[in-house]
């Protein structure tokens, strides 16, 4: 490459040499741009670059022809050959050998000039071209490496502008933000903070620069956030974020929505982190404001059923299903009386001198009291440290309200039924626990209250039951799932079916027929005796004038229980007279049988009802006469008919062969002879055997009622039993 | 990381440059040290840089007076790094002396030798913005106000994707700017190779590597595909030297060791 193409070149330029002067030059300039060009890097096509090159030829011969000899243009075509761009040092060297081997060739000088001079001129020609060449490219270098020097300064002055903009928009950004900045390196040392953030713990900017990030421990520091923190700046998380409290200069806490981030390196390696965070303090106090509105009672100030609840939850929830749990459900037995007689406000101070007492007998941070509602309270303990606990401070509860409540200056005493249950998590769920309490403490509350009753899976199962039957009463009274059956009362003189006692039975779907022992003292709880009663009542009467309208004068007078409440209803009166009304019976036809217990406490307002009711035509029994306070005012106070003596006293006269129980006998005795001194009649209830029937009959009872005459039945019994005549019950006495 | 939009990219000349490399291949003075060290390093494992460079310039040349023929005379000259003898703008203007040219880099020394260059012309500017971000190009200041939306314009990708690796997508910013040129414009594109040819690139390779810019060889067909929604002129995508060449060339073309290759949008 580096060497002048041979032969052709010079072949055709010798048979040129007698052609034109201008076609030598020509042919000089290809064979030069031919050379040089691998070793340029212009724009033009070699075609262009020998057409560059020709005006610089002729400069070339018109040197080796000038007189007197002037070399120094040679000078400016090497300058020429740079500027043309042509400035690898190959290019002078290749020019060189061109212009060596072929300028004279292709110009031969004038004859006049020896051949050595021409040769000479030829060598100064060279070296002045060689001169010319590196200047310009020496200048050439100068001034590029001048401007690539400018350029850069030019471009690190713009760059610097451009970081100095974007370093005063950061510091705008960090100083004018609305959120507390701070960055501190990866030993935790705070390197700067922002107005923001030293406003918000109530500091300067310059005393953070001294500080520790490890120095903003705050004890209500969430669980992991120190934990996040290590991994942080260990580079093994690149942000974290909680809600963090710190401590401001003057000890208060000031509560943070915090975001750390972790800023790297180029190359990923940390380098700093970066807190950002924003005052929520105003927002945390109305949050935990609120949230302490939601789960505390406001009287009490103890935690709600709402706690209550989302801590059971949280006992449950814990995954570990040995968890032991323990529960106390309280009651204040009698505290209805209270708000009754002393009115709300008393009722309420006493239960916030309660709630302090029940607040007292805790002993540990496992333990919590919580009003449920009313005069209801509920204690739990998580993970008892031993099997006492538990029971212990049940005993507390119930010793804490020995001593009486003072209240506007009157000492009220008020005693708590406490149900107590221990499980653990995995043997019950939350609510049935809370259900077991409850029924438990109802035990303790059957047996007379102030008392602690330990859960029982069997008393548990029967009070459900009990429950069960409750709940069912009022469909089972829509659904028609009762029935009478029906007990005569016999005259012990005669024989004769007197009257009939109507019995409720309820045939329950499950259970199979129900006596009345099962479900009227529920229906007496829950107010459905009332109609219940009249229910009974009018079928009853219904039934009697059936009986009248089948036996005419032989119809037995109907016999109905009148349940307390029934007694004491506003309506009662009305109600039966009504019933009577559409049932046509007459009043006389009719008996209501009255426990004493309903009489008592009774107002006037009641005994008056009754007396209305005699004065209707309506007999009145006095019920299971002897087995209560046998209240003998009473008798004075309202017009009763008949005194029926219970069953208890006659059950002692059972052996035939034996006189029985002789006191038993006597108190019979005396009850029949007070009855008949006021004028009343007597009837006695369970008369089995055929000796009871002979006693009482020879104590002149007027009338009896028992198995020995009949069990309870179908009305069509006794329609039977009518019909047969009085013959056979009072044959042998009677003979 | 990322780095953050507002900081602004630095400069560091201890670090080598592309552009300035080049200018030194090609016997110019606007380099440093370093850049010519890193030069004579990869001249050592590739002696025939110099040579594949200039028929590098020597393919622009024949493609800007080609797409003048064409009718083509404005230029986006993305990559045009040192604009040093022979550039764009002066080839073109040769041939028309109307043409409009934009240069674009985002190497900022570059970008401030260009300015002083094209200073007082009006027909010229400089746009420092990244081929990453075609759009960023598309809607410049510089280019809305040189390029006329309704003449074609001439695309140029010279020696500059085959530092663009695939994980940066290539095809789709092409295709971006592609869309936005209008009928009749054209690609003027070249890119390194190993096809055809003993490979004494990785050495190379390994010299742009260590600077930050790998040099992704790539073969025809995938060089071809950067002409999708083009037509690629006679004689296709083709050795440098081979491209509607002036005169004859011995060399093997292969060792020029890069494709070239001009396509129409029609």
């Amino acid at each position: 490459m580096s060497q002048v193409p041979p032969g052709p070149w010079a072949a055709s330029a010798a048979r040129t040499d007698d052609g034109s002067a201008d076609d030598g030059i020509r042919r000089f300039a290809a064979i030069w741009s031919r050379v040089i060009d691998p070793y340029t890097a212009t724009s033009m096509t070699r075609a262009e670059l020998e057409e560059h090159l020709l005006p610089l030829t002729r400069r070339l011969a018109a040197i080796l022809e000038s007189v007197p000899f002037d070399v120094r243009p040679a000078k400016d075509i090497g300058r020429a050959m740079v500027q043309a761009h042509c400035t690898d040092p190959q290019v002078l060297s290749q020019s060189l050998t061109v212009i060596d081997a072929y300028l004279l060739l292709y110009r031969p000088p004038a004859e006049s000039l020896p051949p050595e001079a021409a040769r000479g001129h030829l060598a100064r020609l060279q070296h002045a071209f060689a001169a010319g060449f590196a200047e310009a490219l020496r200048d050439r270098t100068l001034a590029e490496q001048e401007a690539i020097a400018h350029a850069s300064l030019a471009a690190q002055a713009r760059a610097e502008r451009a970081l100095h903009a974007s370093e005063a928009r950061f510091r705008a950004l960090f100083e004018g933000a609305a959120i507390g900045i701070g960055i501190s390196d990866l030993e935790g040392n705070i390197l700067d903070v922002n107005e923001t953030l030293a406003r918000m713990f109530g500091g300067r900017v310059e005393e953070f620069r001294t500080r520790n990030v490890n120095e903003f421990m705050h004890p209500d520091d969430a669980p992991h956030v120190w934990k996040q923190y290590r991994e942080l700046i260990r580079g093994e998380r690149d942000h974290y974020r909680f809600e963090k409290p710190y401590f401001t200069h003057n000890g208060s806490a000031v509560w943070t929505n915090l975001t750390v981030s972790l800023i790297r390196d180029q190359n990923g390696t940390p380098q700093y982190q970066v807190a950002m965070m924003e005052d929520i303090t105003e927002r945390k106090l109305l949050t935990d404001r609120l949230r302490y509105q939601a789960t505390h009672d406001p009287l009490t100030g103890l935690g709600n059923r709402a706690l209550f609840f989302e801590r059971l939850a949280e006992a449950f929830d814990s995954g570990d299903e040995s968890t032991r749990l323990g529960l106390c459900y309280l009651d204040l037995d009698g505290f209805k009386a209270v708000n009754d007689s002393l009115g709300h406000e008393a009722g309420d101070r006493l239960l916030v001198a309660v709630a302090e007492r029940f607040t007292g007998c805790l002993t540990g941070r496992n333990q919590l009291v919580a009003r449920m509602g009313g005069d209801e309270f509920v204690a739990l303990v998580v993970d008892p440290d031993c099997p006492e606990e538990v029971a212990g401070l049940a005993r507390r509860f119930l010793a804490a309200l020995d001593a009486p409540v003072r209240i506007d200056g009157r000492e009220l005493s008020v005693t708590v039924s406490i149900g107590l249950l221990e499980c653990t998590a995995a043997s019950m769920k939350a609510a049935q626990m809370v259900q077991a309490a409850d029924i438990t403490l109802y035990r303790a509350k059957a047996q007379g209250g102030n008392r602690l009753a330990v859960f029982d899976a069997e008393a548990n199962a029967r009070e459900i039951t009990r429950y069960g039957l409750t709940t069912r009463l009022p469909a089972a009274l829509e659904e028609g799932e009762f029935f009478l059956e029906y007990q005569p009362l016999v005259a012990l003189g005669d024989g004769r079916v007197m009257g009939a006692e109507a019995l409720v039975r309820w045939r329950h779907p499950q259970q199979g027929v129900l006596g009345p022992d099962r479900f009227v003292a529920l229906a007496e709880q829950t107010g459905l005796i009332v109609p219940l009663g009249y229910w009974v009542l009018e079928q009853a009467c219904r039934q009697a004038r059936a009986w009248q309208l089948e036996l005419e004068q032989g119809a037995p007078r109907i016999n109905v229980n009148l349940s307390v409440r029934q007694a004491r209803n506003p309506g009662l009166v009305n109600d039966v007279a009504r019933i009577l009304k559409e049932t046509e019976l007459d009043a006389s036809s009719l008996h209501l049988e009255i426990t004493e217990s309903a009489l008592i406490g009774a107002e006037d307002q009641a005994l008056d009802a009754l007396r209305e009711l005699t004065d209707m035509g309506i007999g009145l029994a006095l019920d299971d006469f002897g087995t209560g306070y046998s209240n003998l005012s009473y008798l004075r106070r309202i017009p009763v008919h008949t005194l029926k003596i219970d069953r208890s006293f006659i059950s002692g006269l059972q052996h035939p062969d034996a006189p029985g129980n002789p006191r038993d006998e006597k108190i019979v005795a005396g009850l029949v002879s007070l009855a008949h001194t006021l004028d009343l009649a007597v009837t006695v209830e369970g008369v089995e055997t055929e000796l009871q029937a002979e006693r009482m009959r020879a104590l002149q009872c007027e009338t009896a009622q028992g198995w020995y005459f009949a069990r309870p039945g179908p009305p069509d019994r006794i329609t039977a039993l009518c019909a047969a005549g009085a013959d056979r019950w009072t044959g042998g006495a009677c003979a | 990381m990322e780095r953050p939009v507002w900081a602004p990219h630095g400069i560091d000349l201890t670090r080598p440059s592309v552009a300035r490399m080049y200018d030194y291949y090609l016997g110019g003075s606007h380099n440093f040290e370093v850049d010519r060290a890193a030069a004579r390093t990869a001249l050592e494992v590739w002696p025939d840089l110099p040579m594949i460079m200039r028929a590098n310039r020597a393919f622009m040349r024949r493609a800007v007076r080609f797409a003048v023929d064409s009718g083509i005379k404005q230029f986006l000259d993305i990559g045009s790094g040192i604009p040093t003898f022979g550039n764009v703008h002066e080839v073109a203007r040769a041939a028309a002396p109307d043409a409009r040219v934009v240069y674009v880099d985002h190497d900022p020394v570059a970008i401030a030798h260009s300015e002083a260059i094209v200073a007082d012309d009006d027909q010229t500017s400089v746009l420092q913005a990244d081929l990453l971000k075609p759009d960023d190009i598309i809607g410049s200041e510089a280019v809305q106000r040189l390029i006329d939306g309704g003449e074609p314009v001439a695309l140029m990708l010279v020696a500059l994707l085959h530092f663009v690796g695939d994980q940066d997508s290539p095809r789709d910013i092409v295709a971006r700017l592609r869309d936005a040129l209008p009928p009749g414009s054209c690609l003027i594109l070249t890119h390194a190779t190993n096809e055809g040819y003993a490979d004494p690139a990785d050495e190379e390779r390994d010299v742009y590597k260590r600077m930050g810019s790998p040099l992704i060889m790539r073969t025809r067909q995938e060089v071809l595909s950067f002409f999708d929604g083009f037509e690629v002129v006679d004689p296709g995508v083709v050795f440098y030297s081979q491209w509607r060449p002036d005169a004859a060339d011995e060399e093997d073309p292969a060792r020029y060791s890069g494709y070239a290759g001009f396509g129409l949008k029609r």
